[in-house]
């Protein structure tokens, strides 16, 4: 039983942790079976127990690196319910936690995209900037993940105005780094030659699959809940829906670091627009009825189902979470990859990684199992990255 | 102080176990090993498997799913070797309490040295709370 | 395509066969429909009328049946389409959807196990999320459990 153990040493950052058997033929990939459910915690039934306003700590819980994006889909579930919309102020920060969140996220997955491929450096470089970030949260919400700053009807706490032009250039200090990131990733020939054309999800596949976010964004379907079903104030501020056409580990790469430029510029949108007023409307009961949530994570989108029978508990609370679809499609994603590309394929969507620390081979020719640990394959996947440098001539 | 137990207290080894947690522990000790805290330079480093690992830092609620395996990976463990329970989760079972998935708590599956708290606990925190259990072993 | 020619097309075909429609507001539509009329509006629904897949909900009432809510949008529309049909508790059959996606699949796996319905003709009915050897029997998100 033991090769089932799915946790990692480098990316415990499951959110669902998950177990793939990849069958091969050489080194070839030919079918992946998945199995998820060791993360399972009973949240929606949970849910039923706990009040309207508790609900939105709990959600809160269910991943840490999205950690603002369930409660943003859970208390438009409840505004929807009981037909209500938070004052102007309110949404405004609301929509400066969930960028900034986005940046963090997509800087967390660059990093342990780059440890991947043996780019250490990559990693270490993207969580020192993230720091910045994990700053301005601290400094709005009190903690540096978990921000509990949503309530459905407000938020919990004000941004307060002398905090703002510091906000402001701290945000400033992410460009840099950014132009660091974007340069160092799109202009190299050693990731290129590990990403490109790597692990295609096709357009038709990727509506099959019906994926969400930055995996069919990459894939030319562009959809966004931020733009096609605007919630907050989405809708009053400018900023640019990124797709590219490619499917690729590249694309999927590039996506998540342009639209981290998008979400600076929504953040200084915000903070220019944000007029004094109140914060918070004080709901004491959510009507009978139900209520559709959703919100752009940086993943994709969030969902969220719930039904009021008018007391003080939902009675039924349904959450579905981007990964939830995105894993699915590694599916055809991964086949006819190089066992060497799989731990890529299977991170590039951004699964909530520890999936992919333990892998089970089954060789089909000899129909013996190979066990590789996840440390192995990621070994694997630098040697590739050595082999590809040397053929380049470059040390 | 015997022999391991000096071997034990000098740069630990450490595995990171999540046994149905929510991310946020998890990138916390991983933020202790990232430039800003950067714990290695105490000698403290995460490794890939157990076999290699001095202290278990287990993070989250015991899925039914995911207790079988946590077992298994504290039985690889070389000892003597420490259990550290990060996260009001792991505590008790912090705000998953109830749940249908999780009868029991990390302490009843596995022998915990030290609790550290907090939801997640900062990684200053978790520093502290390493600092604390290494002089306690080292008998100072 | 635009909301009122989905909304059209919907209702010229299914019009009659269509139990209740209810627009919460101008972006959150459901439909209740009869349970045999299901595998043919979802496939009218994923065709012609290119839509996407979002989840399906499960929802134990009091009144002795199941709902199940499945719920769908039109790529760059606002709205969500709630498709929801009712199965008897003491006869919980459905068919299984996941000829017509390949998205349903895992979602109808997790239903079957959390709220015990059976979907007939499904390709994998094995444990999803919970452990394998789960009682039989036990469902967590019923009512009585
Ligand atoms: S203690 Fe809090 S932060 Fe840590 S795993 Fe549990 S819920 Fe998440």
């Amino acid at each position: 039983m033991s090769e089932i153990i799915p946790i990692g040493p480098y990316h415990p950052l499951q959110e669902e942790p998950e177990f793939f058997k990849l069958h091969v033929e050489g080194e070839r990939v030919t079918k992946l079976d998945i199995e998820i459910g060791y993360n399972h915690r009973g949240i929606e039934k949970l849910a039923e127990s706990k009040s309207w306003d508790q609900v939105v700590f709990l959600v809160e819980r269910i991943c840490g690196i999205c950690s603002t994006s369930h409660p943003a889909a859970s208390v438009n579930a409840m505004e929807d319910a009981a037909g209500i919309n938070a004052p102007e102020r309110a949404q405004f920060i609301r929509m400066i936690v969930c960028e900034l969140e986005r940046i963090h996220s997509h800087l967390l997955w660059l990093g342990l995209a780059g440890h991947f491929i043996g780019y250490n450096t990559v990693w270490m470089w993207s969580w020192k900037y993230r720091e910045i970030v994990c700053d301005v949260l601290e400094k709005i919400s009190g903690n540096r993940q978990s921000y509990a700053m949503f309530k459905a009807g407000g938020v919990r706490r004000d941004i307060l105005d002398e905090d703002i032009p510091w906000i402001r250039s701290s945000v400033d200090k992410l460009i840099p780094a950014l132009d660091l990131f974007k340069g160092a990733v799109m202009d190299d020939p050693v990731i290129h030659a590990r990403t490109k054309g790597i692990g295609i999800l096709t357009e038709e596949m990727a509506k099959a699959y019906c994926v969400v976010g930055p995996t069919a964004r990459a894939s030319n379907v562009a959809i966004d809940v931020r733009r096609d079903d605007p919630y907050f104030l989405y809708d009053q501020v400018d900023f640019d829906v990124i797709v590219l056409g490619g499917g690729d580990v590249f694309d999927k790469a590039a996506v998540r670091i342009l639209e981290m430029y998008e979400s600076v510029k929504i953040i200084k949108q915000s903070l220019d627009l944000m007029k004094p007023g109140i914060v918070d409307l004080h709901i004491k009961e959510i009507p009978p009825g139900e209520g559709i949530g959703r919100a752009e994570a940086p993943r994709g989108e969030v969902y969220h189902y719930c039904l009021s029978d008018g007391s003080n508990f939902p009675a039924r609370y349904k959450v579905r979470a981007p990964s939830y679809v995105n894993i699915f499609s590694n599916e055809v994603a991964c086949i006819g990859q190089q066992v060497a590309d799989a731990a890529l394929v299977l991170a590039a969507v951004d699964p909530c990684y520890c999936c992919t620390e333990r892998l089970i081979v089954v060789d089909n020719d000899t129909n013996k199992t190979r066990e590789i640990k996840g440390n192995a394959l990621i070994q694997l996947s630098h040697q590739r990255t050595e082999e590809i440098k040397k053929s380049l001539g470059i040390s | 102080m015997n022999l391991k137990m000096k071997a034990l207290t000098k740069s630990p080894w450490v595995y990171h176990l999540s046994t149905g947690s929510c991310n946020n522990c998890d990138i916390e000790i991983l933020d202790c090993l990232t430039p800003r805290f950067d714990l290695e330079r105490f000698g403290i480093q995460l490794v890939g498997s157990p076999r290699h690992a001095d202290a278990l830092l287990v993070t989250g609620n015991m899925t039914l799913k995911s207790m079988p395996r946590a077992l298994e990976v504290y039985n690889q463990m070389p000892k003597p070797g420490v259990v550290i329970a990060i996260g009001t989760c792991s505590l008790g079972h912090g705000i998953f309490d109830g749940s249908y998935i999780c009868p029991k708590t990390v302490d009843e599956v596995l022998p915990v040295d030290i609790y550290i708290p907090g939801c997640p606990p900062k990684p200053e925190a978790i520093i502290a709370g390493v600092a604390k259990l290494l002089n306690k072993l080292a008998g100072k | 395509m635009k909301w009122p020619d989905i909304e059209k097309k919907i209702k010229e075909k299914f019009g009659k066969q269509i139990l209740k429609w209810a627009e919460h507001n101008e972006r959150r539509i459901y439909a209740d429909i009869p349970l045999p009329l299901l595998k043919e509006f979802v496939q009218f629904l994923l065709g012609p009328l290119k839509g996407r897949f979002i989840i399906a909900s499960g929802v134990d009432t009091p009144r002795g049946v199941i709902e199940i809510l499945y719920h769908f949008d039109f790529y760059q529309l606002p709205q969500v389409f709630s498709l929801r049909v009712m199965v008897d508790k003491k006869n919980p059959k459905v068919e299984s959807l996941a000829g017509v996606s390949k998205a349903i699949e895992w979602i109808e796996r997790e239903i079957h196990e959390l709220l015990g319905i059976e979907f007939t003709g499904h390709p994998d009915m094995r444990h999803l999320i919970l452990p394998d050897d789960w009682p039989e029997g036990n469902y967590p998100l019923r009512r009585d459990q």
